[in-house]
């Protein structure tokens, strides 16, 4: 019964929550126009947003099994589509999204389609029927859709190959968010956030992750949102930045004929040739419909059609970040093209100043005339989202907020991952497979050991800065389509697909994927077509898929409870035979 | 298990939104990112129409799709009687 009271209660809870949060960032305006100092509204926003998921951790402890790994299946779809989202959305879209879009244009549009139009294919080949399997996690699937421990373990492999080096660029994010915004050192800050997430995940498991993400959530889309509404008041009147910027767009062409620009910000397939834009936007929606960590969310539903609503709710919740972010980058592009270039270096605007001094904006007067060309301007892919509140003037305040904002996607994103991870190794590996007899209460044990191994994995990982995880970042997409999505569709639509099938499928699909990626990006192999390694999977999936269907055709079908158990999931609930 | 005529038809209605709608998203996703620079040419509330689909017109049909999808099926199962309780 106390369930079903919290569970009426959410709305009432985040809604006092959201209200709570915009008065504290009243309350930080009020106090710095008397005077607080950056330093400290910085130093309050970490603390209090950092503090609050720890406290949402603590209250949501548990030692049950079912509200560790699936959040005891009772989160509401809209819940749930908040929680999707913050563990959707990493630090690469809060921040680093609207400054692809900047250097890219048209071509960056790539990422928008590719990340939102992978929800189709989850909510029409995946979600309902996983919440119908009702397993804990995706290699759990793979374990008992095909049988026997071949299938699970290679699951378990590509579910931390997948997630590992996604978690370590998280966790680095964390750090330079905290140490930019508290002036510590980056070391210092990695381990900073890395006590914010084990708080939350170490104590409640899913559990305090869903309803933390939900509280991350509601901050990420307030701090994106507010600079860009005020930026698109003051520019062009009206406040709604995602109807408003067409017309800067038509601005910013007719400025690029002026400024002798060929390569115009709308214009399609100048920065990337259409079959790379093609093939990029393919692996980034298969990828959405195999990440384990993504699609884990919609065990925690009650029911099947909460699942269903639940991927909506989930897309409309990233949509708003989403189709505000190429905003973002059309406004900074007009302020660049009308307020900074063609003036004398001395006379730039403060934010091309104060952003230089971190190494983020980089000018070079290469022609020694003193005025500023748009050549000899340097825009690094973060700035767009972290200086738009100074584009717009707005105080310091707002800057804290974006900073808490960037932050609460890194952990949101990082806790989702991390869970992740540790259930592979302590339910699919330990329980499933080394010791199905062991205890509840050491099952949940060895889980939160191994949470805090992992995690101090990344943590040192990401303090040795190394730059490839922005690749190994992309390649997860690549690497989970051609390792999970041809097994777990056509393990839900064709009965045929068997245990032989699955395991040659996922290890061909799998290959395939690494071997291109490897080789074009370290060996120096000629790509197949002209395709970037980024979009390895175009190649993964296919091969996974038509060896699985071979393979599966040339040996033996499985056997007719099998059969029978894959067409029960057609059904909601078997109704009168 | 036995799965009567009735089930079998549910699950083939299923099948076929399925594929109508997923002809919908290959239509909206690839056919206009192709004919972008044409598209272009054109404007919709102030943007080139090619950018517009890319930024906010596939998002749009892609979340009318799976809002649409939930209904459908969430009225399938009651008509075909496999809802949950």
């Amino acid at each position: 019964m106390g369930n079903n009271i919290f569970v009426n209660n959410l709305p009432k809870i985040y809604g006092a929550y959201t209200g709570g949060f915009l008065l504290f960032i009243i309350f930080l305006a009020i106090a710095e126009q008397m005077g607080m100092s950056n330093q400290m509204i910085g130093w309050i926003f970490m603390a209090a947003t950092i503090g609050l998921y720890a406290m949402i951790g603590i209250i949501s402890r548990t030692s049950d099994v079912a509200e560790y790994y699936v959040a005891g299946r009772r989160v509401p779809a809209v819940f749930n589509g908040m929680a999707t989202g913050a563990d959707w959305m990493s630090a690469a879209s809060f921040i680093g999204m609207a400054g692809t879009l900047y250097a890219l244009g048209y071509d960056g549009l790539a990422f928008i389609m590719g990340w939102t139009g992978g929800y189709v294919l989850v909510a029409l080949f995946l979600a309902p029927y996983l919440r119908r399997f009702g397993q804990f996690t995706i290699p759990d699937f793979l374990g008992t859709r095909y049988g026997g421990n071949a299938a699970r373990v290679i699951g378990i492999i590509a579910a931390i190959m997948a997630s590992f080096a996604y978690v370590t660029a998280q966790v680095y994010g964390v750090g330079i968010i905290t140490s930019r915004f508290l002036g510590i050192a980056l070391e210092v800050g990695v381990f900073v956030g890395l006590v914010g997430i084990l708080i939350c995940s170490l104590l409640g498991g899913m559990r305090a992750v869903t309803w933390t993400q939900v509280a991350q959530y509601i901050i990420l889309i307030i701090a994106y949102l507010v600079p860009i509404v005020w930026l698109s008041y003051q520019l062009t009147g009206v406040p709604v930045p995602q109807l408003m910027y067409g017309e800067i767009l038509q601005r910013i062409t007719e400025l690029e004929t002026q400024l002798g620009i060929t390569k115009h910000h709308v214009q399609p397939f100048v920065n990337n040739d259409k079959a790379n834009f093609l093939a990029l936007t393919f692996c980034l929606m298969v990828g959405t419909a195999a990440l384990p960590h993504f699609l884990m969310r919609y065990y925690t539903t009650p029911s099947v059609r909460e699942a269903r609503n639940s991927v909506g709710w989930s897309l409309f919740f990233i949509f708003l970040l989403y189709f505000s972010a190429p905003a973002y980058a059309a406004f900074a592009k007009y302020e660049v093209y009308t307020n900074v270039i063609g003036l004398p270096i001395d006379q730039l605007p403060a934010w091309v100043a104060s952003w230089s001094k971190v190494g983020l904006v980089t000018i070079a007067d290469t022609n020694n005339d003193g005025i500023l060309q748009l050549s000899e301007l340097k825009l690094n892919a973060d700035v767009i989202v972290l200086a738009t509140p100074e584009i717009a003037g707005l105080p310091y305040v707002v800057a804290g907020l974006v900073a808490a904002g960037g932050l609460a996607a890194a952990l949101s994103t990082a806790d989702g991952l991390l869970l992740t991870i540790a259930n592979a190794l302590s339910h699919d590996l330990y329980f499933k497979m080394i010791d199905p007899n062991a205890p509840t209460k050491r099952r949940l044990l060895i889980s939160k050991s191994l949470l805090l191994v992992v995690a101090g994995v990344a943590a040192y990982a990401a303090s040795l800065k190394p730059d490839t995880i922005l690749h190994m970042v992309a390649w997860a997409f690549s690497i989970a389509a051609s390792a999970f999505f041809p097994a777990l569709v056509l393990g839900i639509f064709w009965k045929r697909a068997n245990k032989a099938g699955a395991v040659a499928g996922m290890l061909v699909g799998l290959s395939v994927c690494l071997f291109y990626l490897i080789g074009v990006k370290f060996y120096g192999m000629t790509p197949w077509f002209g395709i970037k390694d980024i979009s390895a999977g175009l190649f993964g999936i296919p091969a996974g898929m038509i060896t699985l269907i071979v393979v599966s055709l040339l040996t033996k079908e499985p056997d007719a409870e099998m059969q029978a158990f894959v067409e029960s999931v057609r059904y909601p609930r078997l109704g009168i035979a | 298990m036995q799965v009567s005529v009735k089930m079998r038809e549910y699950w083939r209605k299923n099948l076929r939104i399925t594929a109508v709608l997923l002809t919908i998203w290959f239509v909206v996703t690839y056919v206009t990112a192709l004919f972008s620079p044409a598209l272009n040419e054109m404007t919709f509330l102030g943007f080139p129409f090619g950018f517009y689909m890319g930024a906010q017109g596939a998002p749009i049909v892609y979340l009318a799709l799976i809002a649409f999808y939930a209904r459908y099926m969430n009225r399938l199962d009651r008509e075909y009687d496999v809802h949950e309780e």
